[in-house]
């Protein structure tokens, strides 16, 4: 149904809400990607088959959302109305779920979260500590809506921002709203989202783009993939309300390549928003008219850089140009162009809706809001976190994530990708804030937030790192192109032992040059990595060099195996598992390792139970 | 390799041959493929248009493409922070060694090509191996016999 006037848009609203009995048993399953990969699509046809066999199919509802956050705990599944939070969910449970919790309200405790502290069995997802410190705002809608439905999304107050806007607000009190509420872009450079509008807005011309970066190329985040994945309107909502402010017709999203679900949610999203009348010509009845296509990426990570990705929009290799000329005035097919990235355009309707005064009350003295970041790496409670700015590094690390597993050491958090950098365990009471994680020697980023234990080799971080950008650099300018690779040999030769401590001032001045003189944001911060760890970690530099030791066990060329008879039972299972038939020994004798033929693949030292294999 | 005409007209057609969705249309023949045929890119240069050496120069590019024919199962090792840090590389040279490959490779029998990928977004099951579409979670060395073999 078109949609024609915001009167038509609040009927068919207070309509969804009537026809909605808020005490009808629903099944919430999860389907974000995480779930996906542990198997979820079972357990949702396990549902599906088990409501049907047990002739309760009318009186149950099943709900397919997006992303919870708690990946690690996948397959989630929650009950409502009471919010009962089952984790790790076979299709085996399904049966049991239906008729002893959804039909007999009995909770079924071995499907509870248990924290690993108290031991306590917690039953709603408000209960558990990973959720407690959370303020989730833009996630949000990610337990509540099936984003394959637009009624949904409706249901939950959806596209009344957009009604607000073109009841009576003016493109100038709109970005005057954005600019009261602070709020900055999540894409990693923080320029505030305001100001960037109002110079598209005052750009000359008439045609004008408004772009959505959905690009992600960060290794190890996936906060933008749930949002779009989950929660599609929000995005496309913002996309809207940004084109009435900043005077576009044509809006774009660049999703990257390797997000199928992403794509096929978006893809559904806006034509559902096309045929409500929320996308198209004549927008709930106004004189504005807008629409957005959806393009797919190449897999290449510079191709998230602003003017590489308008140069892949135009069919052109992702190169990108210098910004002496601004995007605001010449961006794609050289007209003005606004670009901003997923999270930022799904947090514009929360602005709208409750106010800047609200928004900026939340957050520090510059950065205002929240901020969600991808948890992950050594630490207890993997998964998407949404916090509010100002929250320390520690709280989140220790509080939400639960600490680090099997009692090892903290070591490091990297932040901000591979523009990024480590911070160690002495500034871990520094705030999620702009200007602190980047006087840090980091950056916010696009929120990444990889924890790092005892078993991190810094310098192979730094490392891997710098082979990524290499291989990832486009080749255009010749700091960055050179640059890096003869960074990524000098740390390869660190690594692998014949590192120099002159090496380490050559790194230094390698990586003035590639701040200074690189033509993009991708060479000019691609030394952070390693200029962070020798800047906190310079010591296990210096092992690497002069001991020729890998203090974390990492560097293979600097480790050697070997077996303790002390130790050894010899069960014989590191020999049934060596690869390359380096370990020897009779029955219930302590076996023995020949350095010689060991490929250091560590499969021994995995599979052993005893602890009898060393590492040096 | 053949390639069919009508499929390739059919394909530059939904994007009514504009020159902006040259990415686009190399993906979808990509995806009919699994690579892209020679013949397909001088194909696209001509109907479209298009210099052959932006069309190269686009299909080289991106790590999304591929010249080389793929194998029928493609095994994408996740290689991002995450992964790295809970030790995809082992797993990476583990499937090396079982396949007789290296990353980026096919074998000989065409069953198996084995690529790295940057990061797939299933960071908090780390290290992940996708094979044709299908996610591993938590992968150790291992374990890469028995998802080979569960094929
Ligand atoms: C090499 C490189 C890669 C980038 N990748 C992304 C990305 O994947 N997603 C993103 O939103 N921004 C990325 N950015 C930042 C964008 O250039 C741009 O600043 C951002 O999308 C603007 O949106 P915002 O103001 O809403 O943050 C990248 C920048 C560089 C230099």
């Amino acid at each position: 149904m078109k949609l024609t006037s915001i009167k038509e848009l609040e009927d068919l609203r207070a309509q969804i809400l009537a026809d909605k009995d808020p005490d009808k048993p629903c099944i919430t399953i999860c389907g974000g990607t995480g779930c996906h990969a542990s198997g979820c699509e079972n357990v949702i046809s396990a549902f599906k088959q088990g409501l049907e066999t047990e002739g309760v199919s009318d009186r149950i509802d099943i709900r397919v959302t997006g992303c919870h956050g708690f990946c690690e705990r996948g397959p989630i599944v929650i009950i409502f109305p009471q919010g009962i939070f089952y984790q790790k969910v076979a299709p085996e449970d399904a049966k049991e779920i239906i008729n002893e919790t959804v039909v007999n309200g009995k909770i079924l405790d071995r499907l509870l979260y248990i924290d690993p502290i108290t031991d306590e069995k917690k039953i709603h997802e408000s209960d558990i500590p990973f959720y407690q410190k959370q303020k989730r705002m833009v996630l949000e809608n990610n337990t509540l809506v099936d984003p394959t439905n637009i009624m949904d999304y409706l249901g939950v107050g959806g596209y009344s921002a957009l009604a607000k806007v073109v009841n009576g607000m003016t493109p100038e009190s709109v970005i005057e709203e954005i600019n009261k509420s602070g709020l900055r872009g999540r894409g990693g450079g923080g320029f505030p989202t305001g100001r960037k509008w109002e110079s598209t807005r005052n750009a000359a011309g008439d045609i004008k783009y408004v772009i959505c970066n959905a690009d992600e190329g960060d290794p190890g985040a996936y906060m933008d993939r749930s949002i779009l994945e989950g929660d599609p309107h929000s995005v496309i909502e913002g996309m809207i309300i940004g084109a009435f402010a900043i005077g576009s017709s044509d809006g774009y999203i660049y999703v990257r390549n390797e997000y199928p679900l992403a794509v096929a949610n978006l893809t559904i999203a806006i034509e559902q928003a096309r045929e409500h009348g929320l996308l198209g010509k004549n927008i709930l009845g106004s004189r504005f008219d807008f629409d957005i296509s959806i393009n797919r990426g190449g897999g290449a990570f510079v191709c998230g850089e602003s003017t590489a990705l308008m140069a892949s929009l135009e069919g052109m290799p992702g190169e990108p140009r210098a910004k002496y000329i601004h995007t605001s005035e010449k961006g794609l097919w050289d007209r003005p162009s606004n670009l901003n990235n997923v999270e930022t355009w799904a947090n514009v309707p929360l602005i709208i809706n409750k106010g800047a005064d609200w928004y900026s009350s939340i957050g520090t003295q510059s950065s205002k809001g929240t901020k969600v970041f991808s948890l992950v790496g050594k630490i207890n409670n993997t998964g998407l976190v949404e916090v509010p700015m100002g929250m320390t590094l520690r709280e989140i690390i220790y509080d939400i994530g639960g600490g680090i597993p099997d009692d090892k050491e903290f070591k490091a958090v990297q932040t901000g990708g591979p523009s990024g950098g480590c911070i160690p365990e002495a500034l871990l009471d520094l705030p999620v804030d702009y200007e602190q994680l980047t006087e840090a020697g980091s950056m916010m980023g696009s929120g990444g937030m990889i924890v790092m234990d005892e078993d991190t080799c810094m310098v192979d971080v730094a490392r891997y790192f710098t082979n990524f950008l290499q291989e990832e650099s486009c080749g255009k300018c010749v700091p960055c192109r050179e640059g890096l690779l003869r960074m990524g040999e000098i740390l390869t030769d660190i690594t692998e032992g014949r590192g120099t401590m002159e090496q380490l001032s050559l790194i230094e001045d390698l990586s003035e040059l590639l701040k200074d003189a690189s033509l993009c944001a991708l060479g000019t911060t691609a030394a952070n990595p390693v200029m962070s760890t020798l800047k906190y970690f310079r010591n296990e530099y210096i092992a690497h060099i002069k001991d020729h030791k890998c203090p974390a066990g990492v560097c293979k060329e600097l480790i050697t195996y070997g077996i303790d008879p002390d130790k050894c039972t010899g069960c014989g299972a590191c020999m049934k598992n060596c690869p390359s038939g380096a370990i020897t020994g009779e029955k219930k004798q302590p076996h023995v390792l020949d350095t010689g033929k060991c490929i250091k693949c560590q499969i021994c030292y995995d599979v052993c139970k005893f602890d009898a294999v060393t590492k040096e | 390799m053949d390639v069919d005409q009508s499929k390739l007209e059919s394909i530059i057609a939904q994007y009514d041959a504009q020159k902006g969705s040259l990415i686009s249309i190399l993906q979808d023949i990509q995806a009919e493929y699994s690579y892209l045929p020679v013949d397909a890119l001088e194909y696209v240069s001509k109907e479209m248009d298009i210099p052959r050496v932006q069309v190269y120069g686009v299909a080289t590019f991106f790590k999304a493409f591929s010249l080389k024919p793929k194998g029928r199962q493609q095994i994408q090792v996740c290689m991002g922070t995450a992964c790295h840090v809970r030790g995809s590389k082992k797993v990476l040279e583990e499937l090396e060694r079982k396949l007789e490959i290296k990353a980026g490779d096919t074998t000989l029998d065409g069953e198996y090509t084995l690529e790295t990928v940057n990061c797939v977004g299933a960071c908090a099951l780390g290290p992940v191996v996708v094979i044709n579409d299908e996610y591993h979670g938590q992968m150790t060395p291992m374990k890469v016999e028995s998802i080979l073999s569960a094929k």
